[in-house]
């Protein structure tokens, strides 16, 4: 009778071990974090998103691939956009496995005459680009030629954006 | 030497028609006016400080007139330089850059520019081809994908019908599987690099750009990228039938490469010609180390990414050009 007592526990404790442990090793899903158009007032996503994986990063920014694989990169999508019809923007997600190498990427490059920007957990702009990072997750606004109004609409995309990671 | 290079020189011999022509190692054609410097590999660096007028992107009309100031620099005539060049009856293939989308790619006013002065030389429209690794990277860069043979062409490798040669060329380390644009569609290869920052390689410019027409170039990318990139500058058809880089440093990239960071571009407004890619490459990693240094940043060495490989490809073993600026003329125009 003693012994029959000591399996239920026994068996609990070990589904818990397993289930700690696969939520530690498991690989973190890619989220979707594109806002459709015009969810950003004046913002039109423009094509299909891309993913790539650790392994094909390559193909996407070639040998840049190679720091954001060393900082634990998972996954990479990519959309572009277009801003009043004119301006066009590409944007990165980069998933990684911790907040850590997310982290790392962020603080490579050095800030120069950024702006410190109150997005996610740290974010910097610049009169075209807006970086910033959440949890596990870096996120690249570029865009290709400047306007007075880009600052103020980069930064309502990169809130949007954030809101869905 | 090979036969296509001698053939090549005997051409050029034969064409050559003004100033002094010099025949350099290794199948290097190079000509110049007759100077004190006429033994040196000569690199230009043409600049026009006006180039984007009262906007932000380079004027077409200005782009040309500084690639006709750059050659007549080069070559001592604007457009008749070209026909030292290029041969008529000869397919041409133009490699751009397009990897970092619109912000940083080989300009299209530049190619479109060049097209134009190849026609002038005599090469018809159907045996010129603008390419890169595949169509969506020209496309976002601006490129408009056409495949009338009797035209000016441009497409991707990833073209159906193109694509990857099967077998491999070797040399030293590298084995590289190259694209048959430039196997089997060129007699010539004028290679259009830009002026930007590599985060492994230190800098990537003429030579570095030949990643871009092979398969995998994620296989070239330890140690540096050295001596990936002068050995993979080795393989024949890489060797022998590029003939002339004109790079487009309008834009260039001081920090973050090789991806576009506009925080880190500034417009430089210039195009450096050689013929030598080793004495272009280091004149160009000059100019990126100046603005690193006027940006307050480390040198690229001190940052852990010298470009190492520039100096392996002028190595007696590859002899691909020369680093040594005494042996390097230096003209701005």
């Amino acid at each position: 009778m003693k012994q029959r007592g000591k399996y239920p526990k026994f068996a609990v404790v070990v589904v818990l071990a397993m289930v700690v442990l696969s939520g530690a090793g498991c690989k973190r899903k890619p989220v979707d974090p594109f806002p459709a158009s015009n969810v950003v007032s004046g913002w039109q996503k423009v094509g299909d998103t891309r993913t790539f994986t650790a392994q094909d990063l390559w193909q996407y920014i070639d040998g840049d691939s190679e720091r954001y694989i060393q900082a634990g990169v998972v996954s990479t999508s990519n959309a572009d956009y277009k801003f009043s019809g004119k301006i066009e923007a590409s944007v990165d997600v980069y998933t990684m496995s911790k907040e850590a190498g997310a982290q790392k990427i962020f603080e490579a490059d050095p800030a120069g005459d950024a702006k410190i920007t109150p997005v996610g957990d740290a974010a910097r702009q610049y009169e075209q680009s807006l970086i910033f990072r959440k949890g596990p997750y870096l996120v690249r606004i570029v865009s290709f030629s400047a306007a007075p109004e880009l600052k103020d609409a980069q930064l309502a995309l990169a809130h949007a954006i954030e809101a869905k990671l | 030497m090979s036969n296509d290079n001698t053939t090549n020189r005997r051409k050029f011999l034969k064409t050559a028609a003004m100033g002094a022509v010099i025949l350099g190692a290794e199948g290097k054609v190079a000509f110049a006016k007759a100077t004190p410097d006429a033994s040196k590999s000569k690199v230009v660096v043409a600049t026009d400080k006006d180039l984007r007028g009262q906007g932000t992107l380079p004027e077409e009309q200005r782009v040309s007139k500084l690639l006709d100031r750059a050659m007549l620099a080069y070559g001592g005539h604007a457009t008749d330089s070209w026909k030292h060049i290029v041969h008529p009856g000869e397919k041409v293939s133009i490699k751009v850059n397009t990897i970092a989308g619109k912000g940083l790619s080989t300009h299209v006013s530049l190619v479109l520019a060049i097209c134009e002065r190849l026609q002038q030389a005599g090469i018809k429209p159907g045996d010129i081809i603008i390419w890169d690794r595949t169509n969506h990277e020209l496309e976002k860069a601006g490129y408009t994908i056409a495949t009338d043979p009797n035209r000016v062409r441009c497409f991707g490798t990833d073209t159906p019908g193109f694509g990857y040669e099967e077998m491999p060329e070797n040399f030293g380390s590298v084995s590289a599987k190259l694209s048959k644009i430039l196997t089997r569609n060129c007699d010539v290869m004028i290679n259009l690099p830009l002026l930007k920052d590599h985060e492994l390689a230190g800098v990537t410019l003429a030579m570095k750009n030949m990643y871009g027409v092979v398969e995998k170039p994620n296989a070239l990318h330890g140690g540096g990228c050295n001596p990936y990139v002068a050995d993979l500058n080795m393989l024949p058809p890489i060797r022998q039938k590029m003939r002339l880089t004109v790079l487009d440093a309008m834009t260039g990239l001081y920090n973050g490469g090789p991806g576009f960071k506009p925080e880190y571009a500034w417009p430089h407004n210039s195009l450096l010609i050689a013929q030598d890619r080793v004495a272009l490459d280091h004149i160009g990693s000059q100019i990126i180390e100046r603005k690193r240094a006027e940006k307050g940043m480390k040198s690229l060495a001190d940052v852990g990414r010298p470009a190492t490989y520039i100096a392996t490809a002028a190595d007696a073993q590859h002899k691909l050009g020369t680093n040594d600026l005494r042996q390097i003329s230096l003209m701005e125009a």
